[in-house]
């Protein structure tokens, strides 16, 4: 484990249990300020359930997940508060809404107009509105939706479903942006284009952890990833690391021989 | 999925023939109200006279005039040209099979009421002819028609009801009367014909339009000529002016066969009107100049007690309360997405509170509060209640929200029996109510007395009328302010997805909350001015369902049938709810037959409501809309398969 800067993210001896089951065990990770860091692991690993956990979804039922060094609180409105926004594994747009109004809604946490201010609309509303708009065309434009800002979301291809998703996360400021399989069900190039947004975000100083089942998206990406296998963090490094090692191998492709994937390099045995 | 259309008549004429037969068949709709309809005068409204046109009569007039004027307009005439800026005959059609539809019901009503076709006059003749003529040139003129509509057959079980009608019509016949089981013989067959006269009437309307395949009319509008503002400013409010008469006429009417008469007109005229491009013009210019059009809007509904007696404004009144109501019901319904079926003790909270402070002698407080504190107290304690009930129900989510809410609604009503001094403490006065609420009286301007406004007299209802409107003003503002800011869309937002919402950042709890309580809030200001306007407040006013508004279901219907989250929406539902079971009091024993029967027919045919939402518009006719450009949905079948 080779943290180069101060930890934004602090995730220790997270468990969560739904009865009998283990979902997630014990699992530690950090993710310092400006870091990619990937998340990957077979279907059922727990990856998404490890995500709820974060987002205050779920509360964990062992462990602590620290925020900037303070305890994140278990209701996902205040995670998202506190800097941590998501995205969803299944697209959760707010479907007949604009795609300015999503993000408008991603804004929600970052301003203060209340009942009484839009009621009686005095300037100060005015100027919160116009800042909000400003800050949520930005954001559109950066993910290049710009011209669709009148659409409704669910007129939009599923490409620029996922890109908007993503801006209206980012409508919140946050300091850790989740991914929850960005690019499941795109093409190829769309996959490119997405990298160079999570790039694009990270410059901008945003820390990203990814779920992703692609793995040359993941390794284009990410400075450190850690690998999940039912519930359990198996092993946490660098391309060579993860790629290298057996259990990881194992996990995958259950005996070592053939394979279609990408995942499987060839040196490994 | 685009469907292609085409230009094409039904019937094949000649152009001229088809234009000529349209004319005269409007020509004859219209000239028919000059003649006598029936020999007798005991059909409502006497149509016995010639050369002086009354109810009915008048109607013809106006479908007749319009059709005429329509296809004048479609036709290119100079100086008409506007009335159909889309030049679609489609508009034609419709307004033509609107005369049929107005010409239709009169001479069946009057026959059956009379018994039978003898009671026709020339002019009913004149009228029926008419009405046919005009449908069938207007089915001889070019219209937009989609290329193909595949012919649609209901479930083939259903047709087994066909023979079974008749069956059960005759064994219901059989069975001696004094016979336990003959009244439940004649109930089930009366249930078999009406369930086999609805599949007819399904298949016939899916063959009709299997073979008329007319289709919506989606040309482009034509760039509007280019007009002075002050021009654009006086059209609005010309147009604000037809629309709040065809309204008051409407609400004036004073026998059922009138109002069926009038519904089946302008459901046609509005269609024609839309087709024609008419309408579409006055939306571009209503959103134009959005401020003149709330003036508008109001000044017309304002006008209303100026045009009419206070009959009629004790019915606006109670339609105003209704309407207010249900408003309110949409920021809890359209907006939050929270399905409140206990709304109505909302209303009963802020009216009972209106009451016990109102000085009523039958209140135990024994406070006369001036009408603003007791506007604020109704408003405070509704909020409250709205907290108190919302706090542990709002965790709920769904259905169960739905059956919670109802429950309180029924607790409420239940409560305020119970508060009458034997099973409880005397607050409510039990199922009596708190009666004798004194009348308004404002700076002065006591309510109760008839005052010359303008040179009119305006009665205690009318009054009551205009008060009710600043309140019904007070929450239509409230709506568009707060649906349209950071507030409304967290609702929105919170409606469209609730995980996701929170995962923004939102306390859904909270909003909800806030939705709740602001709901309730208007609901209790409008409570207070019914107590006044209905002198008593007794618990039955408040329940769940009713045959007549406002009750729970109803102004759940009003928000459903309106449209969801918009303004005009419940408003116009409101309306349409309160005067069809109002009008139809003639039909006695079928009238919630008959207007359950309309709501179902209403909601087949605009599932999103008479004024959609853009956005539920978009949900329920997807396959009417141009294909979203689908560029990548071809392109996910080449994606990985998970590494």
């Amino acid at each position: 484990m080779t943290t180069t800067t101060a930890p934004l993210l602090d995730v220790t001896g997270v468990t969560m249990r739904f009865g009998g089951l283990t979902a997630v065990n014990d699992v530690s990770l950090t993710v310092g300020e400006g870091e990619i860091i990937g998340l990957i692991g077979p279907n059922g690993a727990g990856k998404t359930t490890f995500f709820n956990c974060l987002t205050g979804l779920y509360v964990p039922t062992e462990g602590a997940v620290r925020y900037r060094g303070t305890v994140l609180p278990p209701k996902p409105h205040l995670v998202t508060q506190a800097g941590i926004a998501r995205t969803f594994q299944n697209i959760r747009l707010f479907a007949n809404m604009t795609v300015l109004e999503n993000v408008l809604v991603g804004r929600h946490t970052r301003t203060r107009e209340g009942i009484f201010s839009a009621i009686l609309r005095l300037p100060r509303y005015h100027h919160a509105e116009a800042e909000s708009r400003e800050k949520a065309m930005e954001l559109l434009a950066f993910t290049g939706l710009a011209h669709k800002a009148d659409h409704l979301a669910r007129n939009l291809p599923y490409g620029e479903q996922r890109k908007l998703e993503i801006a209206r996360a980012l409508a919140s400021d946050p300091g850790l942006l989740l991914l929850d399989e960005p690019t499941a069900g795109m093409n190829p190039q769309e996959t490119r284009a997405a990298e160079e947004l999570v790039f694009a975000i990270r410059d901008q100083g945003v820390s990203v952890l990814v779920i992703e089942h692609d793995m040359r998206f993941i390794f284009n990406l990410c400075d450190r990833t850690a690998v999940l296998v039912q519930g359990q963090k198996i092993v946490e490094g660098d391309r060579a690391t993860v790629q290298n090692d057996e259990r990881v191998i194992s996990a995958y492709l259950g005996a070592p021989l053939e394979s279609t994937t990408p995942a499987a390099p060839e040196d490994t045995q | 999925m685009t469907t292609r259309t085409e230009t094409t008549p039904v019937i094949p004429l000649p152009a001229t023939a088809a234009t000529t037969l349209t004319g005269l068949g409007a020509l004859a709709v219209a000239a028919s109200a000059a003649m006598s309809w029936t020999w007798t005068s005991d059909f409502p409204g006497d149509l016995t006279y010639y050369g002086s046109p009354v109810g009915l009569q008048w109607l013809a007039v106006a479908a007749g005039v319009l059709t005429l004027a329509l296809l004048l307009a479609t036709l290119g005439t100079p100086g008409l040209r506007w009335a159909a800026p889309t030049r679609s005959n489609n508009a034609v059609l419709y307004a033509a099979t609107g005369a049929l539809a107005v010409a239709a019901y009169s001479v069946t009503s009057i026959s059956t009421e009379l018994g039978g076709l003898a009671n026709l006059e020339p002019g009913g003749w004149v009228l029926a002819g008419g009405g046919l003529l005009g449908v069938l040139g207007a089915l001889g003129l070019p219209l937009d028609r989609r290329t193909h509509v595949p012919l649609r057959i209901l479930d083939k079980r259903l047709f087994l009801l066909l023979p079974a009608a008749p069956v059960g019509w005759i064994a219901a016949h059989a069975i001696p009367g004094d016979k336990p089981v003959a009244p439940v013989m004649t109930a089930l067959s009366g249930a078999l014909a009406i369930a086999a006269g609805a599949v007819l009437l399904l298949q016939l309307g899916h063959l009709a339009n299997s073979q008329l395949r007319l289709g919506k009319v989606d040309r482009p509008l034509p760039a509007p000529r280019e007009l002075p503002s002050w021009v654009e400013v006086l059209l609005i409010v010309a147009a604000f002016g037809v629309g709040s008469y065809a309204i008051t006429f409407g609400i004036d009417t004073d026998y059922g066969e009138l109002f069926i008469g009038y519904l089946l007109l302008i459901a046609f005229m509005i269609a024609a009107l839309a087709g024609s491009g008419l309408l579409g013009r006055l939306r571009a210019l209503t959103l134009k100049y959005r401020p003149v059009t709330t003036g508008a809007a109001f000044a017309a509904a304002a006008s209303f007690p100026f045009q009419t007696g206070e009959q009629y404004a004790s019915v606006a009144t109670n339609i105003l309360i209704f309407a207010t109501v249900a408003l309110g019901l949409n920021i809890v319904v359209g907006l939050a997405g929270l399905l409140d079926l206990g709304y109505v003790a909302f209303l009963g909270v802020g009216a009972y509170a209106a009451a016990l402070v109102s000085g009523s002698p039958a209140s135990p407080i024994h406070v006369q509060l001036p009408f603003w504190a007791a506007v604020i107290v109704g408003a405070a304690v509704s909020m409250v209640f709205g907290v108190v009930i919302g706090a542990p129900t709002l965790r709920l989510r769904g259905d169960y929200l739905a059956i919670v809410t109802l429950g309180f609604g029924e607790i409420f009503r239940i409560t305020m029996q119970n508060l009458n001094g034997t099973t409880g403490p005397n607050v409510t006065n039990g199922s009596n109510g708190i009666p004798r609420i004194p009348e308004l009286n404002i700076l002065g301007f006591d309510f109760s007395q008839t005052h010359a406004l303008g040179g009119i007299q305006i009665g205690r209802f009318g009054n009551y009328y205009l008060l009710m409107l600043l309140v019904t003003a007070l929450v239509v503002l409230v709506f568009a302010r707060v649906g349209n800011s950071r507030i409304g869309r967290a609702w929105i937002a919170i409606r469209e997805d609730e995980t996701a919402a929170e995962a923004m950042g939102i306390n859904g709890f909270r909003l909800k909350l806030l939705a709740f309580a602001l709901g309730a809030c208007l609901a209790g200001v409008a409570g207070t001015v019914q107590a006044h306007v209905t002198y008593t407040v007794t618990p039955d006013q408040y329940t769940f369902a009713d045959a007549l508004p406002p009750n729970s279901a109803f102004l759940l219907a009003a928000v459903i049938l309106g449209g969801m989250g918009t303004i005009s929406g419940p408003l116009a539902g409101a309306t349409l709810l309160f005067l069809i079971p109002k009008k139809l009091e003639f039909l006695s024993d079928y009238q919630l037959l008959v207007f359950g029967a309309a709501l179902i027919v209403l909601m087949r045919v605009r599932p999103e409501g008479l004024i959609p939402n853009r956005r539920r518009q978009l949900e329920f006719h997807e396959a009417d809309e141009p294909a979203p450009p689908a560029a990548d949905d071809d392109t996910t079948a080449l994606t990985k398969a998970g590494a």
